[in-house]
């Protein structure tokens, strides 16, 4: 269908909309107006995304003079697939109504393991062995000794497209990796660096975070970027957590060990080096003199992860004098790695702001907080200079320039703690150094300041007044949409009590009580006979999952849940959960059933789907707070309380309640979706808990379903599905319209049904 | 092991007291033969198999040398001296499989001949079958109480004419195959006696299938240490061995262990069969759920970046790590085996067959895995399906399951029992209509109707779910009547007319009387003694059934006498021509009896 919203006309791929979707096109298009940033909450399951890409491709359409370009993040890369297929249909249907001149080039652009197509690079088990593997075969100075020798290996993709020029570009369209690994094959070109190429001039560039919010990455990838573009974070609800993480780094006993073997084998090279060929070594002296560090003429299939302190802050000025020289800055290096050493050493818990730190190096290890920053630098340019290739192999003193630039470049809204063991582990010595980093707004600030909007959007980001003051920006839009449903096909309950009327939680000093073990399973076994398909359950750690799960093995509740559906549990081997992931929807297809188990703050609880017969019930067992003795936890609460007045109380719960939204809130496709929901903890009855759960959710969380034990659950579950099964009118009929055609719409603008919605 | 043929170094007895001449014995084919170390001796031998009888054999363990004695139709017997009582067993079994496969006349208690009919052998799973059809259908079962238990047929002869009957159902049997259990193997418990510390596991084959399909690494180690390496009875003792460390947990120990015994070792390190397993489906993963992608995306897993969660501490020692294996593992492992159902088709019967068995249809899947190139197609497709709204759109035509009809006969025959019954009753009906609409109101209704479509529109479900419903049951009625309709069409009305019990006795007899024909004409031309008595056997209960039918035909009501003496006619004219061909027979098998040719006529 197609329809205007003020001066744009948008082409909307289905024949009907739901009026929270064309609402959200409204506000979406009032902040792309104003050229602001704006802020989006809209539940799961209202086709937020396929929203996003018809107004914005729709928009770009009707203004042709000012071309605007699509920067759209996912968390994922599955979530990046999901939305390239989305697009992917958009764009036929724009073809098919504007014909060619609707053509856009779309990429989706990710990590040379997901996108090398060369077998011998592609075989290697983990990115780093791929990417040092790629660099093996394509770095500049390996193909000019390949010119002269014949048995030098090289990339035939990697050739193929060198030798292709400017000629090498895709045709307009739209790319998954899977597309794109495709052309690749098919033109014999090397997918990863034709979509690096392309990105510059594709209309819709999908990636993921990291390619914006991690300096070291975004440094390379979106340095080109126009101010002209719509930055789009889907899915953000935890996006100040991937900020945080991406100015962290922590530094362990055996990081310093890989460092100092790192350090003699670059002396050797050194050596090695000036023994052969020492004019390279004095050229590299010069370069550095002039500042020419991190820019450099370098080709792009030699470029290295960039600096990972944001742009804005790195000085455009000369390297200082002492490291200039090799050999002088190994030696500066291994200093600085014996005086991590020594402060590892410690017996207690130490926490200090980097300034502190900073004065600490200068004054036991004599280096300077200007020699610090430019660490990483130096570290990049001395590896291209003695071209070193395997790159996989110098990770841990990577990690120590990472630390030393970053502890150099920031002195605030960081902190360096060591720890010397695991708080739970209190008899094991497992030191630990981490610098980390509070402020979420450090690392999308550039995001903020460099592109004219940034669309910030979520199924859950309550409280919305939260988000911009963690992120600090001021959103010219800011709304939480509701979700108008045709049915309650939602069915959200607070389990308190087991059928024993005994009180259920996760609380400290209640999980490993047997009664409660049991009650959780007894739960699960009466919904596994009650539920059909598939059943996900959500656990609060993963230490606490397989405690709970091996108790249900010994005491037999494990084999009589077995004995309705297959059990599969995710775990913290990526390949083993993406198997089970795999094999638990297969079981769903075929009709056999399954229950997953996964775990709230883990990979699947991100970003996979378990909507339709996938899961026709989410239960959480618990509050999934964070590790609350954590120190890196406890100093972000204190900065966020001494600068933001945001109090620690409130925001574990916000962080808790957001992640079990999350977890639940997967559970619905579309308005012809149903499933429920359980949140099996007494502690989700108290209102300060249960109000931060989206409005989405608590409008339909009745008062009768506040304070369940199991078998009252049952029931309710039994007179859900079998509401559910019967056929229902998909306009939603008598009242308020909760689809609505071209036709409907069209009336609503003219203004005459305006009533209609609300 | 019933293999072309077998050779065995013998010494030939003519009798138990002979010393035996030393020679080569060779049974290939139907033939055995025998031939002397020296060429000049007189007891070479070359018989038929047809001409063996019997045979029997010395047990192992008594103090008698390895004999086996065939017996030969004439009364007289070979003797064979065998050098190892293996050897003997090889060639007992494999004149035992000849002697079985060239029929009855080897049996070794030759029945009294002709008089019983050739005894079939039903297994169980037979006699299952029947009995279950017998419970099924009530008719059928009537019909047996009647003719096996009252000794007009005997059971063999009753489902011989039924053969196509077993045998679909057997079909269906086989259809439907047997997968894995939901219980994990890990639930397999010990008993224990109580007294001592010693533990008793015992295996089925089922179980030993399910701990290969699981192990690929216990079902690797198995094909190639058993029985070279160490007998079955060693392996699963390792095998439980190594499962009772894993259930302690305790990693170092299990390492302890493994250190010393290096076949045990096998069974306590990770499953590098499952890791390639895994490393090769990783591939053909939905790209929708794939993680593992984001593994190479995600650059805050650089070693030591971004704030590391709580969860990923681990304490033991790289050297322990390959040691430890944990529940969840085992979980996962377990359901996607379930999952993926049986491929191994054999009886199981033992351990080595099993595995063998699995290992062949591993390597068909790997055939078949490597042909599946489209897959990526099919995930673009499904992907662009799964991204789509359902209920923004239209929905999509759903790929339609055929309807499964059981035997077309049953649908085809309903068809035409109702084009008959329609053209029966057209002439009547439309008359009928005739007379209520002229076609002026007709074709004014007509009129109405369409314009009431072209104002209102279509009803959305065209036909009313009442009318579809009667539709549907009277079709359905017709099919489960076909039976009756079938074969009976002109008197179908008739017997609808009748009193059910009247009905029912027809029809009771009817089945009976063509049961008893079918056996009764099948029969001829008689040639053993045996088909005599039998065809003496049915005559009998035919002719008993003829005054029943009489009696019938007198206690009806008499609105009813006369179609109820249509049908008796019938039947009485069926068993009349049968009467009449059996004195024939009768006749001249007396005449020819008295030139004393035995009955071995026509």
């Amino acid at each position: 269908m197609k329809f205007q919203i003020g001066d744009v006309t948008v082409y909307f791929p289905y024949d009907n909309i739901y009026p929270e979707q064309y609402e959200y096109m409204v506000e979406l298009k009032r902040a792309l107006d104003a050229k602001g940033h704006c802020l989006l909450e809209m539940p799961t399951g209202t086709g937020k995304t396929i929203a996003l890409l018809s107004l914005i491709t729709s928009y770009v359409l009707s203004k042709p003079q000012s071309p605007l370009k699509l920067l759209y993040c996912t968390r994922t890369v599955h979530e990046m697939e999901k939305t390239l297929a989305e697009l992917k249909k958009l764009h036929d249907y724009q073809v098919q109504h504007l014909g060619p001149a609707a053509k856009i080039l779309a990429v989706g652009l990710s990590s040379r393991k997901n996108l090398c197509v060369n077998p011998r690079v592609v075989s290697a088990e983990n990115r780093d062995s791929v990417d040092a593997g790629c660099r093996k075969l394509t770095a500049s100075w390996v193909r000019a000794l390949a010119e002269s020798n014949p048995n030098v290996p090289t990339c035939e993709f990697f050739e193929e497209y060198e030798r292709a020029g400017s000629g090498a570009v895709l045709p307009p369209g739209v790319y998954t990796l899977q597309d794109l690994r495709a052309f690749g094959k098919f033109k014999g070109w090397c997918p990863y660096f034709l979509a690096r190429h392309m990105v510059q001039f594709a209309n819709v560039v999908v990636y993921s975070y990291q390619y914006l919010l991690d300096p070291k990455v975004a440094g390379i990838i979106s340095k080109e970027m126009q101010r002209e573009s719509v930055v789009v974070f889907d899915e953000a609800h935890n996006i100040d957590n991937v900020c945080i993480e991406s100015l962290s780094v922590s530094v362990r006993r055996q990081t310093l060990e890989g460092a100092t073997r790192n350090l003699t084998k670059v002396d050797q090279e050194i050596r090695r080096f000036k023994a052969t060929d020492e004019s390279r070594l004095r050229a590299e002296y010069n370069r550095l003199v002039e500042g020419l560090a991190q820019r450099g003429d370098l080709q792009v299939n030699d470029t290295w992860l960039a600096n990972p302190a944001l742009p804005d802050d790195i000085l455009r000025q000369a390297v200082p004098g002492n490291i200039r020289r090799a050999d002088l800055f190994v030696h500066v290096l291994r200093r600085l790695v014996q005086y991590l050493k020594g402060r590892l050493e410690t017996d207690n818990v130490e926490k200090e702001c980097p300034v502190t730190f900073v004065n600490s190096i200068n004054n036991h290890a004599g280096i300077d907080q200007k020699t610090l920053k430019f660490c990483y630098d130096r570290l990049h340019s001395l590896m291209l200079t003695l071209e070193i290739t395997d790159t996989d192999d110098f990770l841990p003193i990577q990690t120590i320039c990472d630390f030393a630039t970053l502890v150099g470049t920031y002195a605030r809204g960081f902190s360096i703690i060591i720890e010397p063991f695991d708080e739970r582990m209190p008899d094991v010595r497992d030191p630990v150094l981490q610098l980390s980093c509070h402020d979420a707004s450090l690392a999308i600030k550039p995001v903020f300041d460099r592109f004219q909007t940034v669309v910030i959007t979520s199924g859950t980001l309550s409280p919305i007044d939260l988000y911009p003051r963690l992120l600090n920006f001021n959103p010219v839009v800011s709304r939480s949409f509701t979700m108008s449903l045709t049915r309650d096909c939602i069915c959200p309950m607070v389990l308190t009590r087991g059928s024993d009327q005994l009180p259920v939680s996760t609380k400290f000093d209640m999980r490993s009580d047997l009664g409660v073990v049991r009650n959780y399973g007894r739960l699960l076994l009466e919904m596994v006979s009650v539920v059909p398909d598939g059943i996900v359950c959500f656990f609060v750690s993963y230490s606490y999952m397989d405690e709970i799960v091996s108790s249900w093995n010994e005491s037999g509740i494990l084999k009589e849940i077995m004995q309705h559906k297959l059990v599969f549990i995710e775990t913290q081997d990526v390949v083993e959960t993406t198997l089970a992931l795999d094999n638990y929807r297969r079981a769903c297809d075929c009709g056999r059933g399954a229950v997953f188990f996964s775990v709230a703050r883990g990979k699947v609880a991100e970003g996979i789907d378990f909507d339709r017969h996938y899961g026709r019930l989410v239960i959480m067992f618990g509050v999934p707070f964070q590790y609350t003795l954590s120190k890196i936890l406890l100093a972000r609460l204190e900065y966020l309380r001494d600068t933001f007045q945001i109090k620690e109380g409130d925001f574990l719960t916000f962080d808790a309640l957001r992640q079990a939204a999350q977890c639940v809130g997967r559970v619905i496709r579309s308005k012809a979706d149903y499933g429920m929901m359980i949140f099996a903890d007494k502690r989700y009855s108290r209102h300060d808990k249960r109000s931060k759960l989206p409005g989405w959710i608590l409008s339909h969380l009745h008062d009768a379903h506040l304070n369940l034990s199991t078998d009252m659950a049952v029931h309710i579950a039994r007179e859900f599905l079998r509401k559910m099964a019967q056929p229902y009118d998909k306009a939603g009929g008598s009242g308020i319209k909760t689809l609505l055609t071209q036709h409907d719409l069209q009336k609503m603008v003219e203004g005459h049904m305006n009533e209609m919605l609300y | 092991m019933a293999s072309g043929h077998v050779m065995k170094r013998v010494k030939y007895k003519t009798s138990v007291k002979d010393p035996g001449t030393p020679g080569v014995l060779k049974m290939s084919g139907d033939r055995i033969a025998f031939i002397p170390h020296n060429p000049n001796s007189a007891s070479k031998l070359d018989v038929n198999f047809r001409s063996v009888k019997g045979h029997k054999n010395t047990k192992e363990g008594s103090n008698k040398p390895p004999w086996l004695n065939l017996t030969n139709d004439q009364g007289g017997s070979y003797i064979f001296e065998f050098e190892s009582y293996p050897d003997m067993h090889i060639c007992r079994d494999y004149v035992g499989k000849i002697i079985a496969k060239s029929g009855e006349p080897a049996k070794t208690a030759p029945a009294k001949p002709d008089m019983i009919a050739p005894d079939e052998q039903i297994n169980t799973a037979e006699l299952e079958v029947r009995i279950k059809l017998l419970r099924e259908d009530s008719e059928l079962q009537k019909l047996h109480k009647q003719l096996v238990i009252g000794g007009i047929l005997t059971e063999a002869e009753f489902w011989a004419t039924r053969k196509r009957l077993l045998e679909r159902e057997y079909g269906n049997k086989r259809k439907q195959r047997v997968g894995f259990k939901s219980a994990m193997i890990s639930d397999i418990k010990p008993a224990t006696d109580g007294r001592t510390n010693r533990v008793t596991f015992s295996l089925t084959p089922e179980i030993i299938l399910q701990i290969f399909a699981e192990k690929p690494a216990v079902h690797q180690a198995f094909l190639s240490f058993v029985p070279n390496k160490m007998t079955e009875m060693d392996f699963w003792t390792k095998y439980f061995r190594a499962e009772y460390l894993h259930s302690t947990k305790n990693a170092i120990a299990a390492a302890a262990e493994a250190a010393e015994d290096e076949e045990l070792a096998i069974f306590l390190k990770h499953d590098d069969i499952l890791a390639e397993e895994a490393r090769r489906k990783i591939r053909r993963v939905d790209p929708t759920v794939n993680i593992e992608a984001d593994q190479g995306d995600d650059y805050t897993h650089l070693p030591d970046h971004g704030i590391f969660c709580d969860e990923a501490k681990e304490t033991s020692e790289p050297q322990y790590e390959l040691y430890k294996r944990t529940l969840a593992h085992d979980i996962n492992r377990h359901a996607a085996v379930v999952l993926e159902g049986r491929s191994v088709e054999v009886e199981l019967e033992g351990t080595k067959t099993v595995a063998e068995a699995l290992a062949r249809s591993k390597q068909a899947e790997a055939a078949n895995e490597d042909s599946a190139a489209n897959a990526d197609q099919e995930w673009l497709k499904r992907l662009s399906r799964l991204t789509e709204i359902e209920d923004l759109q239209a929905p999509h035509n759903h790929p339609v399951a055929p309807l499964c009809i059981k035997d077309p006969r049953d649908y085809f025959d309903s068809q035409q029992a109702n084009a008959v019954k329609i053209l029966g009753e057209d002439p009547l009906g439309t008359a009928k209509r005739k007379s209520a609409v002229n076609s002026n109101e007709a074709f004014g209704f007509l009129r109405e109707c369409i314009s009431q479509v072209k104002s209102v529109g279509l009803h959305d479900p065209i036909v009313k779910s009442k009318d579809a419903l009667q539709v549907f049951n009277a079709l359905a009625h017709d099919i489960s009547r076909t039976k009756y309709d079938v074969g009976k069409i002109s008197q179908e009305s008739a017997l609808d007319k009748l009193p059910s019990t009247t009905k029912e006795q027809i029809l009771h007899h009817w089945a009976s009387i063509q049961e008893l024909l079918k056996h009764f004409w099948s029969s001829y031309p008689i040639t053993t003694s045996y088909l005599y008595a039998k065809v003496d056997r049915l005559k009998e209960a035919m002719s008993q059934i003829y005054p029943q039918l009489e009696e019938i035909k007198k206690s009806v009501p008499a609105n009813h006498k006369q179609q109820v003496s249509v049908l008796v006619r019938q039947m009485h004219q069926a068993l009349d021509s049968a009467f009449q061909h059996y004195d024939a027979d009768q006749q001249k098998r007396s005449a020819k009896s008295d030139q004393r040719l035995n009955g071995m006529r026509e």
